[in-house]
Parts: C-alpha cells; sequence; structure tokens
C-alpha cells in the first residue's frame, strides 16, 4: 500500500472528494430507487380506494386505520418493527441470490425447513443449556437449515445447469411438506389437540430492546443487511456475485469458479432466508403450529425487485410492506373486507411499478420496447395483409 | 406473406430488376448525448451499384445506416425512395420498404435455430411454415455458396456462421436495398471473395448495395462509388469516374487523407509499420517451448467441429499462427488451453509442467492469457466500469483488494488510468460503464487486461476483427513488440491471412479441428496455408 500512502497531497484532496461524491451518488442512486418506489405505491392506493369505493366501504376509513394501527400507534409500530425483522433478512437472502443470477424461489421452503427444527429441537435445548447459547445455537441451526435446503439445486445448476427456478420451486413444495410432517410427526406435542411442536417459554426468548416489546432480531436483521450491503458492493466475493450475475460467460472467462460462487451464493441464500425463519420463532411465536406457512418468500421476491436489489432501499420497503401487512390487517377487519385484500394492494403496486418504469424510463427489464420489438421485426417482416 | 413468397420474392430478385432506381438521404443529421454521429450527411444510394461508406471506428457510418434502417430517427432531414419523402420510423417499415440490413452485431436470437430465426414473424396463420421455409433457406443457401443447418441453435455456431444466416435473412424476404454494416470483418478470405462474387450478382439483379467498411481495399475492389465520412460529416464522395482516373495507390492516398484527416502524419507512421511488415518473414527460433499441447482433443457441441488430437508446440518468444476458415476448431482449442473448456483427452504443458487440470483462474496467475474473439459476450462485463474491466481477473487479489477481500478502489482506478493511457483506451473515466465504449476501445481494454501483470504467453482469437485500420496496425505491433522485447509467446489465431503472415514466425492451419500442417513464415507460405486451408493432401 506504500504508493497510496505516497500520493501527494491535493491529489488525497482529490480523491477523498471523489470518494464523498462517490458516496453522495450512493445515497442519490438509492433515493431514486425509493422515489421509484415511491409512485407505484400511491397509484396502488388510489385503485385500491376505488376498489372499496365501489364495493361501498370508506377507502379513507381503510387507509386511515391501515396507518394508525400499524404506524402511528406506538403498539402497532413495535409490531411493525418486529415484523420487519424476518422480511429484511428474506430479503437480504433473495438480493444475494439475484445479484448473482442465482433464481432462488424455493424461499418459503427454505424458511419453513428452518422454523420446523428450531421448533423441534428449541424446547428442550433452552431448558438443557443458557439462554444466550441456546438462542446463539438454535439461529446458527436456522442459518445452516435453510443453506442446507438450498444444496440440492444449487448442486444441479452449478454442476448440470439445470434451471434452479424448477428445482428450487420443487424443493420448496416438499419442504413446506416436510416441515408439516415433521411438525405432525416427531416434534409434535400432545398438550393440544392442534397439532403443534413443544414451546419455548417466553421469558428465553430473544431478549426485547429495552424500554420496548421489540425483541432484538432487528439489530441482529440491520447487522446482516449492513453487512451484506457492504459485501456485495466492496468485496472481491461481491464482485464475483456481480460478474457472475451480469455476465455468467465472462465469469468463467475472468477465472471465477463459477461452481463455488453458484454454491456459496446458493447456500447464503438459503440461510439467510432459514436465520429469517429462526428469527420469527425466537423472537415472536417460541413454537409452530402445523400447516403454518405467511407465504412471504414470495411477498419479498417482488419487493426486492420493487428495491431494484438495493439492500438500502429495501429497508424503507420492507417498513411499508409490514405496515401494510399489520395495518391492513387490522383495517380489513374493521372496514368489514377479506384479509386477501391486503394482497390485491400489494399486487397492484407491483403492477404499477411496471408501468411507471415503462413510462419513465421508456424501458422494460431494462431494455426498450422497440428493440424488442425490433428484434422481431427485423428477423423477418410482419405482413399480415399478404395472408 | 405465404410461406411459397420466400422463394418467389428470392426468385423475383432475379427476374426482374427493382422499380426504384434510388434512395437519397438529405442533410441527415443525428446527435447523441455529447457526440454529434451524423452532421448534415446527404448520400444517393442508386440500384445497381455498390455504394460503399468508408470511415474510421465512430465516423457514424453505422449510425447513418441505422437511420436508414429505421432503428434510429434522424434529428432532421429526409429520406427519399424515387423523389418520394418517406418516414422510416421502425425497422419494420425500412423492411417493408424493400431495405434489408446485415447488422454488425448479431439480431439473431442465439437459443433459436436457424431456421425459426428466419420464420420469425413470418405470416400470421397458426402453423409455422417449416417446410417451404426449408426449401427456401435452401434455394438462398446454394445460390449464396453457403452451407447451412437449419437445425443448429444459431448461439451455438461459429461468428462466421452466423453472419451467413444473417445476410440470408437479410435477402429472405427480397430486399431492393441491402445494407451490408462491416460484413467481412468475421468472414474468411475465401469468405469474403464469396461475397464480393454475391455482391457483384446482386448488383447485376437491380439491387442498391450499401457497403459500410473501413478497410480501404475492400472499397476500392467492391465499391462502384465511395463516400468518405470523418466525425460525423460527409467528406467526400467518389464516383465511378474519379475511381478510375489514376492508379490505384493515387486513389488509395487520396482516400487515406480523406479519412484520417490531419491524422495523416500518424498514418504515415502506420504505413511504415506496414511496409516494414510486409517485409517481415518468420524467425527461426531455438528457444526452449514455452506450451506444449500433445494430442488434445475437445467435445464439439452443436454446430461446432471440435478439437481432435491436436498437437503443437510454441517456443518461448516465438508467434505461432494458426490460420484456417472460421469455425473449424479455433474456439475450441483457444478455450481448452485458456482452461475455460474440459478437453475430452491429451496434455496442455505450460513452462514444462502439466496443467491440463488447473483452472482457468490458475492458469492465468502463471502467465498464461486467452484474448477473447467475443469482447461483448465473454471479454467484458458491460454494466460494470472500466477500471474493475481492467482488473476482472485478479479479483480478490493484492493489491486491489486487501487481504480481508475489500476493494482497494484508489489502486484499482490509479492502474486503470495508467492502462487508459498505456493503451490509448478512449473512454470519458475509468469510471465509465464499459458497456459504452465502442468495439476497438472494449477491444483495448480486454487486451490491457491480459497483456499487463506479467504475461508469458498469450492465445489471441481475432484480436483485429472488427477494428479499424490504425487500430489493427497497433494491436498487430504490439503482439510483435511483446514477442521479441518481452519474449511473451503467442498463439495468434486469425482467419486474416494477411494478418497471419505479417505477425507469424510459424503459422499452423486447423482443418476440421485437426492441424494439417505447420508452415514457416517464408516466402512462398500463404499458397502452402491455403492448401492445407482445404485440407491439404486429403
Amino acid at each position: 500500500m506504500a504508493e497510496v500512502l505516497e500520493i501527494s497531497e491535493p491529489e488525497a484532496v482529490r480523491r477523498e472528494a471523489v470518494a464523498r461524491r462517490g458516496f453522495l451518488n450512493r445515497m442519490r442512486r438509492g433515493g431514486g430507487v425509493l422515489g421509484q418506489a415511491l409512485v407505484p405505491i400511491v397509484l396502488a392506493m388510489i385503485v385500491t380506494g376505488l376498489i372499496l369505493a365501489i364495493m361501498g366501504k370508506n377507502p379513507f376509513t381503510f387507509y386511515d386505520q391501515m396507518f394508525s394501527s400499524g404506524l402511528f400507534n406506538w403498539q402497532g409500530f413495535e409490531q411493525t418493527i418486529i415484523r420487519m425483522a424476518p422480511l429484511l433478512l428474506m430479503g437480504a437472502g433473495l438480493i444475494v441470490a439475484f445479484t448473482a443470477g442465482i433464481w432462488n424461489i424455493g424461499g418459503d421452503g427454505q424458511f419453513l425447513m428452518a422454523v420446523a427444527i428450531v421448533c423441534g429441537i428449541g424446547p428442550s435445548l433452552m431448558s438443557a443449556v443458557p439462554r444466550a447459547l441456546g438462542l446463539i445455537i438454535l439461529l446458527v441451526v436456522s442459518f445452516v437449515v435453510g443453506g442446507l435446503w438450498t444444496l440440492l439445486p444449487a448442486f444441479l445448476k452449478a454442476r448440470y445447469a439445470l434451471n434452479e427456478i424448477i428445482t428450487s420451486l420443487m424443493m420448496a413444495f416438499i419442504g413446506i411438506s416436510l416441515a408439516d410432517l415433521l411438525i405432525k410427526g416427531p416434534f409434535r406435542t400432545h398438550l393440544n389437540t392442534v397439532p403443534q411442536t413443544n414451546v419455548i417459554p417466553f421469558q428465553k426468548l430473544l431478549p426485547a430492546i429495552p424500554g420496548t416489546n421489540i425483541h432484538i432480531g432487528i439489530l441482529l436483521a440491520l447487522v446482516v443487511v449492513g453487512v451484506i450491503y457492504w459485501a456485495m458492493t466492496r468485496t472481491g466475493f461481491g464482485l464475483r456475485m456481480r460478474v457472475l450475475g451480469a455476465n455468467p460467460r465472462a465469469a468463467v472467462h475472468s477465472g471465477i469458479s463459477v461452481f463455488k460462487m453458484t454454491m456459496v451464493g446458493f447456500f447464503l441464500s438459503g440461510a439467510l432466508i432459514g436465520l429469517a425463519g429462526g428469527t420469527e420463532i425466537l423472537g415472536v411465536w417460541g413454537y409452530v403450529r402445523a400447516d403454518w406457512n405467511p407465504g412471504w418468500g414470495f411477498v419479498m421476491f417482488a419487493i426486492v425487485f420493487l428495491a431494484r436489489l438495493n439492500m438500502l432501499a429495501c429497508i424503507p420497503i420492507v417498513g411499508f410492506l409490514a405496515v401494510v401487512q399489520l395495518g391492513g390487517h387490522t383495517a380489513a377487519q374493521n372496514v368489514g373486507v377479506p384479509d386477501d385484500f391486503i394482497l390485491l394492494f400489494v399486487a397492484l403496486i407491483l403492477l404499477f411499478m411496471a408501468v411507471t418504469d415503462l413510462l419513465r424510463t421508456g424501458r422494460l427489464f431494462g431494455r426498450k420496447p422497440k428493440e424488442i420489438v425490433s428484434v422481431v421485426t427485423t428477423a423477418g417482416r410482419l405482413e399480415a395483409t399478404d395472408d | 406473406m405465404t410461406p411459397l413468397g420466400v422463394v418467389e420474392s428470392v426468385a423475383a430478385v432475379s427476374a426482374e430488376p427493382a422499380a426504384t432506381s434510388a434512395i437519397e438521404l438529405i442533410g441527415i443529421t443525428k446527435a447523441f448525448p455529447g457526440v454529434v454521429a451524423n452532421d448534415d450527411v446527404s448520400l444517393r444510394i442508386s440500384c445497381g451499384e455498390v455504394h460503399c461508406l468508408l470511415g474510421e471506428n465512430g465516423a457514424g457510418k453505422s449510425t447513418l445506416m441505422n437511420v436508414l434502417s429505421g432503428m434510429y430517427q434522424a434529428d432532421s432531414g429526409q429520406i427519399k425512395i424515387d423523389d418520394q419523402v418517406v418516414e422510416i420510423d421502425s425497422p419494420k417499415r425500412a423492411l417493408e420498404l424493400g431495405i434489408g440490413t446485415v447488422y454488425q452485431h448479431s439480431t439473431l436470437i442465439p437459443v433459436m435455430t436457424v431456421i425459426e430465426n428466419l420464420m420469425l414473424g413470418m405470416g400470421s396463420g397458426v402453423r409455422l411454415p417449416l417446410k417451404t421455409s426449408l426449401a427456401g433457406l435452401q434455394k438462398l443457401a446454394s445460390s449464396l455458396g453457403i452451407e447451412v443447418d437449419p437445425f443448429a441453435v444459431t448461439g451455438r455456431l461459429a461468428l462466421g456462421q452466423q453472419q451467413q444466416i444473417e445476410i440470408v435473412k437479410a435477402l429472405w424476404h427480397g430486399s431492393k436495398f441491402l445494407i451490408l454494416d462491416e460484413p467481412t470483418s468475421m468472414l474468411t478470405p475465401q469468405g469474403i471473395a464469396e461475397l464480393g462474387e454475391l455482391i457483384k450478382q446482386l448488383k447485376a439483379q437491380g439491387l442498391a448495395i450499401v457497403f459500410i467498411t473501413h478497410k480501404l481495399r475492400e472499397a476500392l475492389d467492391l465499391g462502384d462509388r465511395i463516400s468518405i465520412l470523418r466525425r460525423g460529416r460527409l467528406v467526400a464522395a467518389l464516383g465511378p469516374d474519379e475511381l478510375r482516373a489514376g492508379s490505384r495507390e493515387e486513389i488509395q492516398g487520396k482516400i487515406i487523407g480523406l479519412m484520417f484527416g490531419q491524422e495523416k502524419a500518424q498514418l504515415a507512421d502506420v504505413a511504415e509499420i506496414r511496409d516494414e511488415l510486409t517485409g517481415r518473414r518468420g524467425r527461426q527460433l531455438k528457444t526452449a517451448p514455452i506450451l506444449e499441447i500433445e494430442g488434445v482433443s475437445v467435445e464439439p457441441r452443436r454446430g461446432e467441429v471440435g478439437v481432435h488430437d491436436v498437437s503443437l508446440a510454441v517456443k518461448t518468444g516465438e508467434i505461432m499462427g494458426v490460420a484456417g476458415v472460421d469455425g473449424n476448431g479455433q474456439r475450441e482449442l483457444a478455450e481448452a488451453i485458456a482452461g475455460q473448456r474440459h478437453i475430452a483427452g491429451g496434455h496442455i504443458k505450460f513452462l514444462g509442467h502439466p496443467i491440463t487440470h488447473l483452472s482457468v483462474a490458475k492458469r492465468q496467475q502463471l502467465g498464461l492469457r486467452y484474448v477473447t474473439d467475443d469482447r461483448l459476450g465473454e471479454g467484458i462485463v458491460s454494466s460494470v466500469d472500466v477500471a474493475t474491466n481492467l482488473v476482472l481477473k485478479r479479483i480478490g487479489q493484492r493489491p486491489f483488494w486487501r487481504s480481508g477481500g475489500r476493494v482497494c478502489t484508489p489502486v484499482i482506478q490509479e492502474t486503470a488510468r495508467e492502462l487508459v493511457e498505456e493503451f490509448d483506451i478512449r473512454t470519458p473515466s475509468v469510471t465509465t460503464d464499459c458497456g459504452t465504449l465502442s468495439g476497438g476501445n472494449l477491444q483495448k481494454v480486454v487486451l490491457a487486461r491480459e497483456l499487463s501483470f506479467g504475461p508469458k504467453f498469450v492465445v489471441y482469437n481475432k484480436p483485429t476483427y472488427g477494428l479499424d485500420v490504425k487500430t489493427t496496425m497497433a494491436v498487430r505491433e504490439r503482439i510483435r513488440k511483446i514477442a521479441e522485447k518481452d519474449e511473451v509467446a503467442a498463439l495468434l489465431i486469425s482467419t486474416d491471412l494477411e494478418e497471419l503472415l505479417d505477425v507469424c514466425d510459424r503459422i499452423a492451419v486447423l482443418f476440421r479441428g485437426k492441424i494439417t500442417g505447420v508452415v514457416d513464415n517464408q516466402p512462398g507460405a500463404a499458397e502452402e496455408i491455403g492448401r492445407l486451408m482445404i485440407g491439404g493432401g486429403e
């Protein structure tokens, strides 16, 4: 590093300015991403409001309820923050994979497998070892189980170029069912007639941040988000992943071990999603019932695209999603619409995201629609008239 | 269009000369952020003529033709066909007006087969007109004198073969105007000669052909008219009379002056190099071999021929050429040496040690480098900046990354600035996304990366393909210089025989994946290589 230390002073000043500008640019880019997310959200709110009005419900009451119970009410706010922890971890897991061009669709399977194992061994482990040690072991277990559940699709992709969209989705079906099987079978307790696991006592779960009811999972999630952001943007590992995602052939050409990166990226993705499961169980529930599947994997799939795979932009958007999920739940009940109405709202956000993207940049999925059309038309003349 | 129409329209071209007499471009101006690509350019392209558009990289040739083919809309100016003003607002419209284009970069859909690519957008019926299309393809291919496997996946074909499909595609609907954007850059000498014949034939049939090139010789060989662009402006238009007035050398000199303008002085240097080169003969080196290939075979993928039992030894400091028609196993061989492709049999030794089982990265570290011919496809990552692309093969290594894995951006950027300077890479800054650079500059990025940080042996795969005269000369000079001064040996794969004779010490000939012979670069080598290129004694 000697040559770096020897730079003359004006040069050093200039570099610092460049570095700061780089930071500002990143912040601005992050802000831009947020702005791009805001427009579809507002449009979705308008359309959802219209649908509510048509159904004879007062949309203003709905939104008022949603925000007041999800955000502007201390208890609701706490719930929102608590919900953000697993969602952020899932988001981190998906962003890692998608950046490397690994389409890990099986998040729900990885999540539930981790949940089932943690709930299966948690109660007895927590009664055997000190709380802190037990919690750390269980978090590590959830991390590892989630990662292991990706091994098969990862290997099939890395070794045989088998499409991971299909294999990871299949593994999700297996994972969801196997988790159920475990909960109804070996992990079942007889305390309750509904099949469920034994319970980790509340006082042994993740501790709360002093003065609140928010468990420290959110801190863990924020640290993970920070580390992943740093790793993806500032390290050799992150660059390898980005190169693999941007141009896999260039990755082969430049000597990046595609096999290793695919295995590691897939594992890390599943592991973070598994950790999301562990955090949710150890922070909120302490046990799991059979057939419990929040389905966050698919929702977060869309959310990370709304954040354009930007880890930092993901934080406020996940916050908004948590408000919609929790506040929306209360609001739907009070206004008298089904809970599924929230999904409609989220779906509209995604639809408008695609539309505004197209209108703003003239690009869809990073390509001009005209280019897409021209590929087809230059390939052959469209001559419907001659037929 | 009915399926039969395909065949008929091809036939129609030969039956009656097109009624249209000319396309006129009047005062075309097209600007992109930061650069005026075309500035008030007017051209007239007549039927029955080959109109060459000549200029160095970035002169605005391709932009002008993109305006004509509907890919871009001009900021101002008019296009007239037969004195009728036409609005060409899409490639589809251009096709309707009978303007067929062969683009410099592939517009084929790589995952589809040849015949699927050709049938794209045909008709509106439910069933694809497969049978008639196959017949049409066969007829077209035989009239062009090329062999095409209709069911080969286009992305797996060699670049030269893809180019042929592109030409077939442009002629598929019987266009009256044919734009060829640097069509020879991927073709073999024979291919170029065949294309020349074909162009003459099409011309005789009454087609108007725009032939974009930066190769002076081609323009002089083929062009009835030559229009010269420089920095977006039309600087000269030479008609048939002017092209015949005076000797070839005089006209050549005149055109070079027009093409390069004030940089003429620099070009004189190039001419000097050239003279030196044409006088150059292969050296007889007595050094130890640095790369030994023994009985190497590579399994072919679809559309490839693979490599069969190839043995070659390259000496330290030597430049070994590999001649051959495109698609005879060149890429397979290069990838096998670079470690990108598994070999089915044989051994590769580097510096006396077997490297057959070493990874790409290990071979890179040992000083074995590969300049790929597919710059955009695998050579660079277009969404990543120039600086990072320059160290793409050293990710995680000191001094660019600290031992903890953390990136050291100032060091990368400083190194990149030095390389940009040394290799004369024209880029706004080292933090510019690599994908925005022109083809010639992309090649310089690839070369700068491969030729820095201690190379010992470099595989160059078509290193000057698509580059302008000046850059081509500079690249060749660099290959020679580092071979002679720094003893960096090279395997130079090229389909340009002239290039091989210019640069190499010995030349091996690859035919259907086998080495048919190795020739010392001595007088008479060209004839011998020509014989070996079509199979030699076989």
